[in-house]
């Protein structure tokens, strides 16, 4: 049906051949269009080896890039149209996995390994100004020499 | 404490060992259906061999049954025909065919020359109930209990092993529930 | 008769791998010379038969040799002569050759390279290669063999190339990558050897530092190879799809990026030993387990391998048995001991454990991410997709952060900074680079926060190693005197850094400024993509040698001018009758403009996608430049000079065996 739509336009509009081409899928700003790209980017072909369905030539990359388009003429946000092709074909086309239980640990890891590793470097800083603390037995008088040479050293050979 | 910290390494790459372990073998493209427990979308499409009737999801009402997904343009569909025709003739298996974005002509002569199996065959040419029942490649089939809900969905050919461990044990279930 | 050679080779080649993962390690432990004395001529023979293992497979695609299962399945007739050669490595057996083949050589250089290393503990390292070898070549024989024969049903032509690897791109990407996964071994070979002889002090990093920096560039190299690859042959524009297979080359990546700077604490100042060991055991783990991933099935991604079961179970075993060893034997064997180190809270090894912070939750995260799916449906809790949407987001603060920490640690100095005086040091940087990201994003097109991120990170970085770079090289003898000072490790460091920025200012430009349309043209129209119009003039059919086409004329302009000629195709290959969509580009070194054919929408007119993607080159010259800075770093002549301090000090009177913490003279 579609198809039989988009060639009869064209054969309308074949006299207006200098006019602005239409975009495969006709959208009515910009916008429009890139919120049309960012969504099948998002959505995965449920047949193909890991492709979202704007890479994938399959049919049913087709169909489903089709109801995306259908239905955003017709309104729907952004959510509704994932929820609608999630709600036939799983989760698994979602490439963006929902906050649920089951992901929570998926969306806490950076924040986990970050903040733990911040505690870690904390608790380095810590026991270093400690041992800091706890001086050798060096006078002042050497101690200021031994400063002196090695900020020689560091100077001249710092890789 | 410190001695303990430097095992945690080999405590995950054990974990790991296992999880990656029980996945060899595993086909990572068999999706599960999104429509477990859910009933058959509803939908208006010709019937196959009469085009003026119109198909319902009343249907699947009555008794349970497969719904078979499946094209003259699909080699697999070949290939489980045969076993169709065996589940359907011999053992009394209602099984309802879904023509899936295909010419009618076309169906209605690789039925005519290899046989019938199907109780009532739906013609849906530009796929819209397969798209809605999430079909994302043929063949498939759905297992779909009196009430007309869906309670399983099978990828891939329909053989003799396949019906023996995954589809009876399904239709019992959903006949012993009705 | 060849085929079987080849066979015995290998067969030969494993004998010898197996003397040498026993031979020298014995005589290490028991102090026997003439058992030591074995390993280096091991390690050559070992190589020796395994390049003529690979030189006979070559010679068997070169000769069409059919009765090959391999060469069947890979080749054909007509393919030219130069993709026959890359098919070598194009099926999973002769990828695995050219693995280990790589391998043998990364071994064979450690005994030629490392005259100066105490025998003991070259013995060991070499060992430790010997035992990757062993584990490899037994995969290769027992599950994996190139050499099976199709006897006596010889094909009379074989399946072809897959079109896909027909490319320039295919010739060069693996043995890339696997230069980088393979010489990862020897910073893993190092560090066990240590955990073996006990020797874990500033010289094994320093003797461990080249090898991974090498093993690290040749690894940038090929995943920038990769990527660049993905971008002209699939046909989208694409660079980075977070795709299973690109994920696993990219952990080992991170990884290393972090074990190279820990190891560069650990010879300059001694401390993090039992930290650097364990990066250097999971960096290697890392691209074991990517060579599993993309072989095993587990996984579905475009560019896995056929996958086999047994095959996956066996390369599981390997993988397993490597690191439940060496894991075993860092837990047992790490260092505990505390090293008295003083070192300030702004001091550069705090920067660089900080760098090790990101870089490894980074690793985390792209490893989870990869692996969720996997452990979701063992736990039968169905089956998840995680791609695109969720790395960008959670990737991106990581390498901002990274970045913004990079250029502030540039100017720190090693065991303490004073922190008024960072403070006041960044201050220019921090000020020039404001005004110029906001320069860049006004003139690409508006502001954008994220853009903003990452173009700032990006300038921040560049500023700061130019300012530090200026810093460093003022010298009463002038500039030019100063800059000629600076050691060559300096400049790697510079060019690894400025490559980075170039990464990121890639990534971000062309992530948010570039315009993508896929339209409905034929021939005689036009259509506008930012300030270019593309005016499709036509279509027609050529063949190739192994192929016909579809063949299209696109003419771009800009005000008015013509500024490119672009002819993309749709090719349908003879054999398999596969369609491949080839792109046309016009390459520039501030943007790309991108054509390519989609599908046939009636008679006259076709889908047809234009891209204007700005900065994208970026990416793999600051990859590039990435890797140059590693291969300088390397070549400094701290790794040159004799060690004079080593030498007159006898080998026989170095302790030997305990643990170690001293920190040894710096040449």
């Amino acid at each position: 049906m579609m198809r039989f739509v988009l060639a009869t336009l064209f054969v309308l509009t074949a006299g207006l051949a200098q006019a602005e081409v239409a975009a495969v899928y006709d959208f009515d700003t910009r916008e429009q269009e890139v919120r049309y790209q960012n969504l099948i980017a998002e959505l995965r072909c449920p047949k193909c080896q890991n492709q979202n369905i704007a890479d994938s030539n399959a049919p049913i990359s087709q169909d489903m890039r089709n109801e995306v388009y259908r239905m955003m003429q017709a309104g729907a946000s952004n959510e509704e149209i994932v929820d609608a092709l999630v709600a036939r074909f799983g989760e698994f086309v979602r490439y963006k996995p929902e906050l649920d239980s089951r992901t929570f640990l998926l969306w806490a890891t950076p924040a986990i390994a970050v903040f733990g590793g911040l505690l870690v470097v904390a608790g380095v800083v810590i026991r270093a100004r400690r041992s800091e603390r706890q001086a050798t037995g060096l006078s002042a008088e050497e101690r200021a020499r031994a400063e002196q040479i090695l900020a020689g050293q560091d100077e001249t050979r710092d890789r | 404490m410190k001695r303990f910290l430097l095992f945690l390494p080999l405590l995950v790459a054990l974990i790991l060992g296992v999880v990656l372990f029980a996945g060899i073998g595993k086909d990572p493209t068999k999706l599960e259906s999104a429509l477990i427990g859910k009933p058959v979308p509803e939908f208006s499409l010709a019937d196959l061999q009469n085009p003026e009737a119109r198909l319902d999801r009343s249907l699947f009402r009555g008794e349970v049954s497969l719904l078979n997904v499946w094209g003259t343009w699909c080699p697999s569909c070949r290939d489980e025909h045969d076993d169709l025709m065996w589940l359907a003739n011999e053992k009394g298996i209602s099984i309802i065919g879904l023509n899936y974005k295909d010419k009618r002509e076309d169906a209605l002569v690789w039925l005519d020359r290899l046989g019938d199996p199907y109780r009532t065959t739906i013609y849906d040419p530009k796929g819209t109930l397969g798209f809605d029942l999430g079909v994302y490649g043929a063949p498939e089939t759905f297992v779909i209990d009196a009430e007309g809900v869906v309670r399983y969905r099978h990828v891939g050919v329909v053989n003799p092993k396949v019906w023996e461990e995954t589809l009876l044990p399904v239709i019992e279930k959903a006949r012993g529930n009705s | 008769m060849f085929p079987e050679l080849g066979q015995f080779a290998l067969i030969l080649a494993l004998l010898l791998a197996v003397l040498l993962s026993v031979v020298p390690l014995v005589g290490s432990v028991t102090g026997r010379d003439n058992l030591q004395a074995f390993a280096r001529p091991l390690s050559s023979g070992m190589f020796v038969f395994i390049a003529m293992a690979f030189g006979l497979l070559t010679h068997a695609f070169l000769t069409d040799d059919f009765s090959v299962a391999y060469v069947a399945n890979n080749s054909n007739s007509m393919l030219p002569w130069f993709y026959k050669f890359s098919a070598v490595w194009g099926g999973h057996e002769g990828s695995l050759l050219l693995w280990i083949l790589m391998l043998s050589g990364w071994t064979m250089a450690v005994a030629i390279f490392s005259r100066r290393l105490p025998t003991v503990m070259i013995s060991q390292v070499l060992s430790v290669l010997g035992m990757v070898a062993v584990g490899f070549l037994l995969f290769i024989i027992v599950t994996s063999n190139p050499f099976d024969r199709l006897l006596p049903n010889v094909p009379a032509d074989g399946a072809d190339l897959n079109p896909l690897l027909q490319d320039i791109g295919l010739i060069m990407h693996p043995p890339m990558l696997y230069m980088g996964y393979v010489g990862f071994s020897v910073a893993f070979a190092f560090a066990i050897a240590a955990l073996i002889n006990g020797r874990l002090d500033a010289a094994w990093a320093r003797w461990s530092r080249p090898w991974t920096t090498v093993a690290w560039a040749f690894l940038s190299i090929g995943i920038a190879l990769g990527s660049w690859w993905a971008y002209y042959e699939l046909g989208w524009g694409g660079w980075w799809f977070w795709d299973p297979v690109e994920n696993a080359s990219l952990l080992p990546w991170l990884s290393g990026t972090a074990l190279m700077h820990s190891l560069a604490v650990t010879e300059k100042r001694g401390v993090f030993k039992s930290w650097t060991v364990l990066l250097a055991i999971v960096t290697f783990a890392l691209s074991l387990l990517g060579t599993f991933l993309v072989r095993s099935g587990v996984l579905t991604s475009v560019h896995a391998f056929a996958s086999d079961p047994e095959r996956g179970k066996f390369l599981l075993m390997l993988l397993a048995v490597t690191m439940i060893a060496s894991l075993a034997l860092y837990a047992f064997r790490a260092p505990v001991v505390h090293v008295r180190a003083r070192y300030g809270s702004l001091s550069r090894e705090i920067f660089l454990l900080l760098n090790n912070v990101l870089l490894v939750s980074a690793t985390l995260l792209v490893a989870i991410g990869t692996l969720y799916p996997l452990v979701l449906d063992y736990l039968e809790l169905g089956k998840l997709s995680i791609g695109e949407p969720f790395f960008n987001l959670t990737f991106s603060p990581l390498a901002v952060a990274a970045g913004l920490l990079l250029g502030a640690g540039i100017f720190s100095r090693w065991k303490k900074t004073d922190g008024g005086w960072l403070g006041r040091k960044l201050l220019w940087p921090l000020a020039i680079s404001i005004v110029a990201s906001t320069a860049v994003i006004i003139g690409y097109g508006g502001f954008k926060p994220w853009a903003f991120a990452g173009i700032f990170t990006a300038m921040w970085v560049t500023v700061a190693t130019f300012w530090d770079l200026w810093d460093k090289s003022s010298s009463r003898k002038g500039r030019l005197h100063g800059l000629k000072r600076q050691s060559r490790s300096y400049w790697g460091m510079v060019l690894g850094h400025l490559g980075l920025a170039m990464v990121m200012a890639g990534a971000t430009v062309v992530s948010n400024y570039g315009i993508e349309r896929d339209v409905r043209m034929t021939p005689g129209d036009i259509a506008t993509v930012g300030d270019y119009q593309f005016v499709f003039t036509d279509i027609g059919e050529r063949r190739g040698q192994n192929f016909t086409a579809q063949y299209g004329g696109f003419d771009v302009m800009l005000d008015g001018e013509k500024v490119a000629e672009l002819h993309p195709e749709k090719r349908q290959y003879s054999v398999g009758m596969s369609v491949m969509t080839e792109a046309d580009i016009d390459a520039g070194l501030f943007r790309d403009i991108f054509v390519a054919i989609g599908e046939r929408l009636t008679e006259d007119a076709w889908a047809i996608r234009l891209q204007y993607k700005p900065l994208v080159r970026w990416l793999w010259l600051g990859a590039l430049v990435m890797a140059i800075g590693g291969f300088l770093a390397v070549s400094d002549k701290r790794y040159r000079i004799r060690d004079r301090a080593e030498e007159r000090v006898p080998q026989s009177a170095r302790p030997a065996g305990g643990v170690k913490g001293e920190a040894e003279a710096l040449s």
